[in-house]
């Protein structure tokens, strides 16, 4: 197939088939005028509704609510608002479209496809003067101009690696296998920072707890991290319920009484989790179902989940608080290449 | 052969009538006891004692899963330690006595006793062990509470399960959280301090009677929360947003393309 001859679809009609219908405004000048009216108009409302929106936004109180039918109480801001400028946008495009359909020509135009490549001509000239170029750049012959080329071409995408990896601080170690509990912090409540009594912590009961340090952890370093990784739950079972944990000698157990602390970060991809169901004793995540058993070592008995719920080692102080035995003995959250 | 018995209506009604046949037989059976048909219902008298009566009232109701002594006769819980306030909130939410037979016990409409009757089996429950009187006093001033802090502390031990907004939610095995809307302020307090159910217990020591109120004043809010925008969509989230986006904005979306593609008269 040559240049001449446009890509024909035998199916459908050629344009010199079909028969042209005229508009109305393309025949009668009081319809071409009424037509031009209307855009005007789609026009008009555009600048008057646009212009209604601010002044809806700068005069009205915002706090102020309006009945709609429907939709309730609703602040006025938000409906009138989004009305005006909503409707005002839409005019815009209406006006457009509507002057495009009616008076802007519309008489079929046929415009063939003809092949992408160009002619032999055209290649065969291209093709001299890229190898006429290769010759006089001598890039062929000069081989140590060649190769240094390419080494330096080589490194060049090296500084955006470079920065990229500082987009960083990349975690240490230590910072994703520790968390700021340490030995004798005290479990506190979270939102309340209240210490927890070991005797106040009844079979089936359930506090989100942090460690008592973590607001002035947050103070100093200006962000979440640290509650991101420390935030725990404390359950209390009967002790026979207990199956398994995950350390502990008889003189030494991980939990006090019955009282388990567990991390609150899933070990699937880390949502903070405590739906605990106090019969069950299963702790679930809403982000993807995976379901620990508390009562059992916190192991995984459903969902997506590898690896148990991370247990934080408890004990109480004198004065009956419940306190950490020691930070957590595995890195909590989800797991990461150089996990141990 | 199933798919074409569908097609006609007759037929899927049946279908219907048979999903909700269950149901219905337990209404009748809570019918049976509101009437008084039961047993001594509210209207015939009853011993002035409440303790005499609350024990007519739990052999009649309670006693036949939950044991004489209310020791739990199994699968049933014993539930001689659950005191005064787990006998309120099951009772009065209308949780308890069991209706459909489901994997938890579900609320019904209205309770089966009075509160009178609810009082006395109450009292005479709390006589078989030891458990949490029903929490008259401390929800009392709930109206006054702080609700910002009551908002911090439903985020954080409440909405995991009960949502954010209260509408509740799923557990696991077809278990659910529901939703806190009909909950009065005494239920929701009893709730968490006994913890029905699946739900974990809330002491008064690690969640002080004013941040319990602090809560309910929040729940109270939820109710009727400021709604800026309207239309609340059963405020479940992303599911009935979704739905609204696609069969609403989609459809409009649609209609316009068609008209921008009809050609001019
Ligand atoms: S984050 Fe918990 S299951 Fe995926």
């Amino acid at each position: 197939m040559t240049q001449d001859h446009p890509a024909i679809d035998p199916s459908r009609p050629q344009a010199a088939e079909v028969a042209h219908e005229w508009r109305a405004a393309d025949l009668d000048p009081v319809a071409e005028r009424r037509a031009e009216r209307q855009v005007a108009g789609l026009f008009g409302a555009a600048t008057l509704l646009i212009l209604a929106s601010v002044l809806i936004y700068g005069f009205t109180d915002y706090n102020a609510t309006v009945g709609v039918p429907l939709l309730g109480d609703v602040n006025v801001i938000n409906v009138f608002m989004g009305l005006t400028f909503g409707l005002g946008v839409f005019c815009i495009g209406a006006g457009a479209i509507h002057w495009a359909k009616k008076l802007m020509p519309d008489v079929e135009v046929v415009e063939d496809r003809h092949p992408l490549t160009s002619d032999e001509e055209a290649r065969a000239a291209f093709a001299e003067t890229f190898a006429a170029g290769v010759a006089d750049s001598g890039i062929l012959k000069r081989g140590i101009l060649r190769r240094s080329l390419l080494g330096a071409m080589a490194l060049f995408p090296l500084p955006l690696i470079v920065l990229l990896r500082d987009l960083g601080p990349a975690p240490t170690h230590g910072q994703l296998n520790h968390t700021i509990w340490r030995a004798g912090t005290r479990l506190v409540t979270d939102v309340t920072y209240l210490p927890i009594k070991a005797a106040d912590v009844p079979v089936g009961g359930l506090v989100n707890a942090v460690p008592e340090n973590l607001p002035q952890v947050e103070e100093q370093d200006g962000t979440l991290n640290a509650r991101a990784k420390s935030v725990i739950i404390v359950v209390r079972l009967n002790e026979r319920d207990i199956i398994a944990q995950q350390g502990g000698t008889p003189s030494a157990p991980w939990d006090y009484q019955g009282i388990l602390a567990y991390s609150k970060v899933c070990t699937h991809v880390g949502c903070p989790i405590s739906l605990y169901e106090q019969r069950t004793h299963h702790l679930l995540c809403p982000c993807h179902q995976s379901t620990f058993d508390l009562a059992d070592a916190g192991k995984v008995v459903f969902g997506p989940a590898a690896r148990n719920m991370p247990q934080l080692p408890i004990t109480v102080d004198a004065e009956g608080y419940l306190i950490a035995r020691s930070d957590f003995q595995q890195p909590v959250g989800p797991s990461f290449w150089e996990r141990a | 052969m199933q798919a074409r018995a569908f097609r006609r209506p007759a037929a899927a009604l049946l279908a219907v009538a048979f999903a909700v046949l269950p149901a219905t037989g337990a209404q009748a059976a809570d019918s049976a006891r509101t009437s008084g048909t039961g047993g001594s219902g509210s209207t015939t008298s009853h011993p002035s004692d409440p303790l005499v009566w609350g024990k007519l009232l739990y052999e009649e109701g309670c006693a036949s899963c939950h044991g004489l002594q209310g020791q739990g006769i199994a699968p049933s819980p014993a539930i001689k330690d659950s005191g005064a306030a787990a006998v309120d909130f099951e009772v009065s939410t209308g949780r308890m006595p069991l209706g459909t037979i489901a994997n938890q016990a579900l609320r019904r409409a209205h309770s089966l006793y009075t509160a009178e009757e609810t009082q006395a089996m109450a009292q005479y429950v709390a006589t078989l062990g030891n458990g949490p009187a029903i929490p008259t006093q401390q929800v009392q001033g709930w109206e006054n509470a702080d609700m910002a802090l009551g908002g911090q502390v439903f985020r954080t031990n409440c909405a995991q399960c009960h949502s954010f907004s209260g509408q509740g939610g799923a557990l696991t095995w077809g278990k659910q959280a529901p939703n806190l809307m009909k909950a009065t302020p005494t239920q929701i307090y009893e709730a968490m301090l006994v913890g029905p159910n699946n739900m974990p217990k809330f002491s008064d020591q690690t969640l002080p009677p004013a941040e319990k109120r602090a809560v309910i004043k929040y729940i109270e809010f939820l109710r009727q929360p400021d709604n800026p925008g309207g239309l609340d969509l059963g405020r479940l989230g992303p599911v009935s947003e979704g739905l609204f986006g696609w069969f609403g904005g989609f459809g409009i979306l649609v209609a316009i393309a068609i008209w921008i593609g009809v050609k001019a008269k």
